[in-house]
């Protein structure tokens, strides 16, 4: 455009606004992350005080609208942590070999109908997956656990709202994070490593999972991270399909993740019971922090070690 | 043709430069608004409600005449006090009368039933906002029952549940987890789900306290809309949910209690148990209290006000 041939006087005042423009944008997002945190910590820290740390974070027991309220999170808590725990044991080998099948083994025609496919799930709305879990998968979970626990006297009924529906929903929501992420790892594995080792006589299998896989090592790792972190703060999806009972985390309990629990009672909550609620962000925002430094870290150490 | 490259770059530069300036004030405008929400409901008042009263009130005052011209006249401030479970109510009544009578500011605070009459009888408030009928000892220190609606609850099973009618006694063994299986109600041998609200939900606390088993249930599902609870019992065999009156439809099946029928007149006459009465108290009768208290009670038995209330899901009293 008029770059070398605009004056000298109107090309820096144009230079100084673009420049002074770009360092505005990039204040508007460090803002936003500091007034962020700030915000759950002033908002999450009364209720630690107010009900007390050990009764709020090792209690058991939710009634927050009772006469004597009690507002113990530690079953929330689990839930989330075991929950998310499930999902990435059974999402990340599915996403890792899927991953795998598009870098190393699939005919290009084939990879080329899988990789949109993947990039679709990635693109569906949460609520959808909600959606089907509750009209297809609750009623199918009915019918295991009315088969597994004909005879149990003790067991609550959940209509096949439970832990399980809610991991199998994790899984799948975490498999296009995972797929796409290992699967730019292993196809930056230099392809001299790949050459070297078939000349050594090694399979295209063992190739693979001797020599690809582990020099892919960090991005896979971070792949994972990134699920994880995917499946701890997903809440529209498992809202719907977990039942939201407050319970020990065993598969075919209803239960309730962080997220669901401040999305479930924020509308009427008020006073103290508020408090709680965000203090169980604070807590859910914590948990994001830690996955977010632990990747930072991973990936530092990828690049070191290259 | 220089210049006019220049200056299509000088606009780009001043756009970017716009947006960024928006980006930046729309951030921090959503920061403040959360804090201010947060603030006030953390002090347990809908303070939101009564500036929105002044605002349009002093709307009304800068545009003098021509608002007196579409409503009435009257000027002054009622406020109400009690039931938690009458926040929606009293919420949409202090926001829809103003619109009206745009002299009038109400002024709603949630702080129980019985609160709420102890602050109407102590004088502090012109409405005392209650749940529940008033006690003897409450009518006799001067409160005047007022029933402004009537919150009825249906208790709602999968169409393919042979049960027709529940007691009383059997719908609180259910909800407290004591009967698991609907063979111990008459039904088939089939597990029960037990579906309900989450805690701080009006059904809920109207459900439980009419049945006298609050924190005592057990619930397989706490969901967070009465919709949610209308699929899950529709879709699931063996379910059990409460819902508002107003949402049944052929989806689910609605129990008889006690061998009464969930209808609108049933709920009317007081056969059907599952009901309570909004009742908005007042000292001495509705003819004795200011202009615009009586104005709000004549409002709301016109169409404008049976609107509202049936718009939170609430029985018209006739």
């Amino acid at each position: 455009m008029n770059s070398i041939v605009a004056n000298r006087a109107s090309k820096s005042t144009v230079e100084r606004a673009a420049g002074l423009i770009f360092t505005v944008c990039g204040l508007v997002a460090i803002l936003a992350v500091a007034s962020i945190t700030l915000y759950m910590i002033l908002k999450g820290t009364p209720a630690l005080t107010n009900v007390g740390i050990g009764e709020l974070l090792f209690g058991t027991v939710w009634k927050p609208d009772a006469a004597d309220p009690s507002y113990g999170i530690l079953y929330v808590i689990l839930t989330s942590i075991v929950g998310t725990t499930m999902a990435i044991i059974l999402g990340v080998p599915i996403g890792l070999m899927t991953a795998v099948f598009l870098a190393e083994v699939a005919p290009p025609r084939l990879a080329g109908i899988v990789k949109p496919a993947v990039e679709l799930l990635a693109g569906i709305p949460s609520v959808i997956y909600g959606l089907l879990g509750l009209m297809i998968l609750n009623p199918l979970m009915y019918k295991l656990e009315l088969l597994i626990f004909k005879n149990s006297s003790t067991h609550q009924f959940t209509g096949g709202s439970n832990l399980l529906s809610a991991v199998l929903v994790l899984a799948v929501m975490i498999l296009p994070t995972v797929i796409n992420i290992s699967e730019s790892a292993l196809r930056a594995v230099p392809g001299h490593l790949r050459s070297a080792s078939l000349a050594l006589g090694a399979s295209s299998i063992q190739t693979i999972f001797r020599v690809t896989i582990p020099a892919a090592k960090s991005g896979i790792i971070s792949a994972i991270v990134l699920g994880v972190g995917r499946a701890i703060g997903e809440a529209m999806a498992i809202t719907l399909v977990s039942g939201s009972s407050v319970n020990f985390p065993l598969p075919f309990n209803s239960v309730r993740f962080l997220t669901t629990a401040i999305v479930s009672e924020m509308s009427y909550a008020s006073g103290t019971h508020r408090q709680v609620l965000f203090t169980i962000g604070l807590i859910l925002f914590v948990f994001i922090m830690i996955i977010n430094v632990s990747l930072t870290r991973i990936l530092k150490r990828g690049e070191v070690s290259e | 043709m220089r210049k006019s490259a220049k200056f299509v770059s000088t606009l780009c530069v001043l756009t970017l430069a716009m947006s960024a300036l928006a980006g930046c004030s729309s951030s921090s405008s959503t920061t403040t608004t959360a804090e201010t929400t947060a603030a006030e409901t953390t002090a347990e008042q809908t303070t939101a409600a009564a500036t929105e009263a002044d605002t349009s009130e002093a709307a009304a005052e800068s545009e003098a005449g021509e608002a007196a011209e579409i409503s009435t006249d009257i000027t002054g401030t009622i406020s109400m006090a009690g039931s938690t479970s009458m926040e929606k109510l009293a919420n949409a009544v202090a926001e829809a009368f103003p619109e009206t009578y745009t002299g009038v500011t109400v002024t709603a605070e949630f702080t129980g039933s019985s609160a709420g009459i102890e602050s109407l009888l102590a004088g502090s408030v012109d409405i005392g906002n209650s749940s529940r009928n008033l006690k003897d000892e409450e009518i006799e220190a001067g409160a005047v029952e007022n029933i402004v609606a009537i919150d009825g609850i249906a208790v709602v099973v999968d169409t393919a549940n042979t049960v027709e009618d529940l007691t009383q006694e059997q719908l609180i063994q259910i909800y407290t987890g004591e009967v698991s299986n609907w063979s111990e109600v008459g039904g088939e041998d089939q597990a029960i789900v037990v579906v309900g609200r989450e805690s701080g939900s009006g059904t809920r606390g109207a459900f439980e306290e009419i049945l006298g088993i609050e924190d005592a249930c057990a619930y397989a599902n706490e969901l967070d809309s009465t919709g949610a609870v209308m699929a899950k019992v529709a879709s699931t065999p063996g379910a059990i949910g409460y819902v508002s009156l107003d949402v049944l439809d052929d989806t689910v099946k609605a129990v008889t209690l006690e061998g009464v029928e969930a209808t609108e007149e049933n709920i009317k006459d007081g056969s059907y148990f599952l009901q309570r009465p909004f009742v908005m108290a007042t000292l001495g009768e509705i003819s004795e209290q200011s202009e615009a208290v009586q104005a709000l009670f004549a409002w709301l038995q016109s169409d404008a006000g049976k609107e509202v209330i049936t718009s939170v899901g609430l029985i018209t009293v006739d």
